[in-house]
């Protein structure tokens, strides 16, 4: 098992600089003049023009721009947006905004999403099966920013629940958009969890276990469950990924800084170095969670032996 | 004295998309302690079924027990209330199935598999359950026990998982078994050694064994009494001496001849003809009609019923058994 993680580790290395160097390239690539459009539509001088093209190497060739950044990053230097602020400041002040605004919806798919999966899959075909199927397949067809306006109006303006934007409140101001970044997860957690108990209560050991004369809730709670999480666990998994790696949409419609602000702004201004900055940091946040999953998934599946 | 296990008359029939499969059509027969009934059939001759249907593990819907009786100690099975009848499972009848791979729980070791018996059943504790657990697995030959116990099922091979089966079966020292095929998914060395273990077992607990299986040597060593099955039904009853050296009907019969020889090597396998019928639609009359040798006209109108040969308790289904293997 060490020799595994080190293995994964070890491997996050030509990920991580392929990755840069992709993403690198790609907002290189992008048409336009970021510097002129640092000024809008006011005059700039080309003495501060040529500076800040000098500063951040915009004439270079793309290789030697990625050698010069890749050299910063060696020493620890995820370099400046164009405004002279560090991307590491960036991140320590972002980070812990998203993180906030992901706990909310990782708590709230997982246990909703797993409670409904289960008492829609212990009845299948039954009221509340087809509720869940519907009410799911509802939400994954709307468009998150559209449920975001909705749960605004509804909570917050009309019933007044909830802050309808901001972050202002503290955690309060975290639940509604929350829960409607968790919402398409919560759906799909409910329906992965549901297919996934519906199969294994089909399997020859739960018949076994029914035989051995145990309760149905002991049958389906323990001897099923334990088998049908293993799919669930490797979803959640790669979605807190996600969710740690910040939430465009949702933060724009409720008006949250968090990193998916951070990088859409970063691509608007063409600031490769925030963009690379922080797309680098979400994948080594998703290279984790993703290795915490495999070892998650060894401890619940005693068959898979990393050896 | 009531006798231990008796099943009367028992319909368990299958509603599909595709219409009604009737699975068990009036299967009826009984078993006492220290004694072992083999069930034996083909594939899809509803011995497994009806086997479920004694335990109570037929899921409705598909499945529904449409008619007969199912009772163990005078106590009547199927319109027990269901938190009772889970009492009675496991502790009094046990099963054992068939391939133990796929029916033991592949994400917990098998001691926690055998011990949570003692633990939900008997509410005995941790220590204890593993201690019993633990006995349980020695006295059904699984070496090293004591390590073994935190082994998953995987790790072991599929003579020492079927032994890992018998030992949950037996925890509760139940009066019925019933092992559901239990060496076919096994090599044929280790098959051997497994109903071994299950006959000293019998010897040791005395309990009524229900030994299903389509598996002719099987059956010749270790039952007294045979079921033959055929399409839901019992085709001939009696016991092993009686089916093996006469079998009275013709379906038996067939089955005795499609036993490969080994002292005539030149002779050919001699199977019976013509497929077991399609359960959704069984042939009119009798249900092995259309395979059988001695077949009359009337076959195909009356369904036989068991009818006594003899005064020994022996029983076949058959109209004309008396024309086709005299008196």
């Amino acid at each position: 098992m060490a020799t595994y993680i080190i293995r994964r580790l070890l491997q996050m290395i030509p990920v991580f600089i392929f990755a840069t160097m992709l993403i690198f390239a790609m907002v290189f690539s992008l048409p336009g003049d970021p510097i002129r459009a640092l000024a809008g539509e006011r005059a700039q001088s080309e003495s501060v023009r040529q500076a800040l093209i000098e500063e951040y190497n915009l004439d270079d060739p793309l290789p030697v721009q990625y050698g010069k950044y890749a050299a910063g990053l060696l020493r620890g230097d995820f370099g400046a947006n164009f405004r002279g602020r560090p991307v590491s400041d960036i991140i320590k002040q972002r980070l812990p905004i998203t993180a906030r605004l992901a706990a909310v919806a990782f708590v709230f798919e997982v246990f909703l999403g797993v409670l409904a999966g289960i008492l829609a899959g212990v009845r299948q075909r039954g009221f509340f099966d087809s509720l869940v199927l519907v009410s799911t397949l509802t939400v994954i067809s709307i468009p998150i920013f559209v449920l975001g306006f909705l749960a605004q109006v509804t909570f917050g303006l009309k019933l007044g629940w909830f802050p309808v934007a901001g972050i202002k409140q503290g955690w309060i101001s975290y639940l509604l958009p929350g829960m409607v970044l968790g919402s398409v997860s919560l759906a799909y957690v409910a329906r992965l969890t549901r297919s996934s108990l519906i199969d294994n209560l089909g399997a020859d050991y739960v018949r076994t276990a029914t035989a051995k004369g145990l309760t149905r809730g002991r049958v389906v709670g323990v001897h099923a469950m334990r088998n049908s999480l293993i799919p669930v666990v490797t979803y959640l998994g790669i979605d807190l990924g996600a969710l740690l790696g910040g939430a465009i949409v949702t933060e724009t419609v409720f008006n949250i800084p968090g990193l998916g602000g951070a990088v859409f702004d970063g691509v608007v201004r063409q600031e490769g170095t925030t963009v690379v900055g922080i797309t680098t940091f979400i994948i080594l946040v998703y290279m984790f969670t993703t290795l915490l999953v495999d070892i998650l998934y060894a401890v619940l599946d005693p068959r898979i032996r990393y050896d | 004295m009531d006798p231990l296990l008796v099943v009367d008359d028992l319909h368990v029939e299958f509603r599909t998309d595709d219409g009604v499969v009737r699975a068990v059509n009036g299967l009826s027969y009984m078993v006492d302690r220290r004694e072992t009934v083999a069930i034996l059939g083909e594939s899809g001759s509803g011995k497994s079924v009806s086997a479920q249907a004694i335990m109570g593990l037929i899921a409705s819907p598909p499945g529904f027990i449409t008619k007969g009786s199912v009772r163990f100690e005078g106590r009547e099975l199927l319109t027990m209330a269901e938190d009772e009848r889970r009492k009675v499972r496991g502790a009094d009848i046990a099963m054992v199935f068939q391939d133990a791979l796929s029916a033991l729980n592949p994400v917990f070791s098998v001691g926690w598999q055998i011990s949570e018996m003692f633990r939900k059943h008997r509410g005995a504790s941790k220590k204890e359950a593993k201690k019993s657990a633990v006995e349980l697995m020695e006295l059904v030959e699984i070496p090293d026990a004591t390590n073994r116990y935190r082994s998953f099922p995987h790790e072991f091979s599929g003579g020492m998982r079927q032994r890992v089966m018998i030992a949950m079966a037996l925890a509760l020292d139940p009066d019925v078994l019933i092992a559901d095929e239990p060496t076919t998914a096994l090599d044929v060395t280790v098959q051997a050694q497994v109903m071994q273990l299950l006959e000293n077992v019998q010897a040791e607990f005395g309990m009524g064994l229900v030994l299903i299986t389509h598996d002719l040597g099987v059956v010749a060593e270790q039952a007294d009494r045979v079921v033959v099955m055929y399409a839901g039904r019992a085709m001939e009853k009696g016991t092993i001496d009686e089916i093996f050296d006469q079998p009275h009907h013709p379906y038996t019969e067939g089955l005795m001849n499609s036993i490969p020889r080994l002292d005539d090597l030149n002779e050919r396998l001699n199977p019976i003809r013509g497929n077991p019928p399609d359960l959704l639609r069984i042939p009119s009359g009798c249900a092995f009609r259309p395979r059988c040798p001695y077949q009359q006209p009337d076959c195909a109108e009356v369904e036989p019923t068991l009818e006594f040969v003899g005064d020994s308790g022996r029983s076949t289904a058959c109209h004309h058994w008396r024309d086709a293997f005299g008196e």
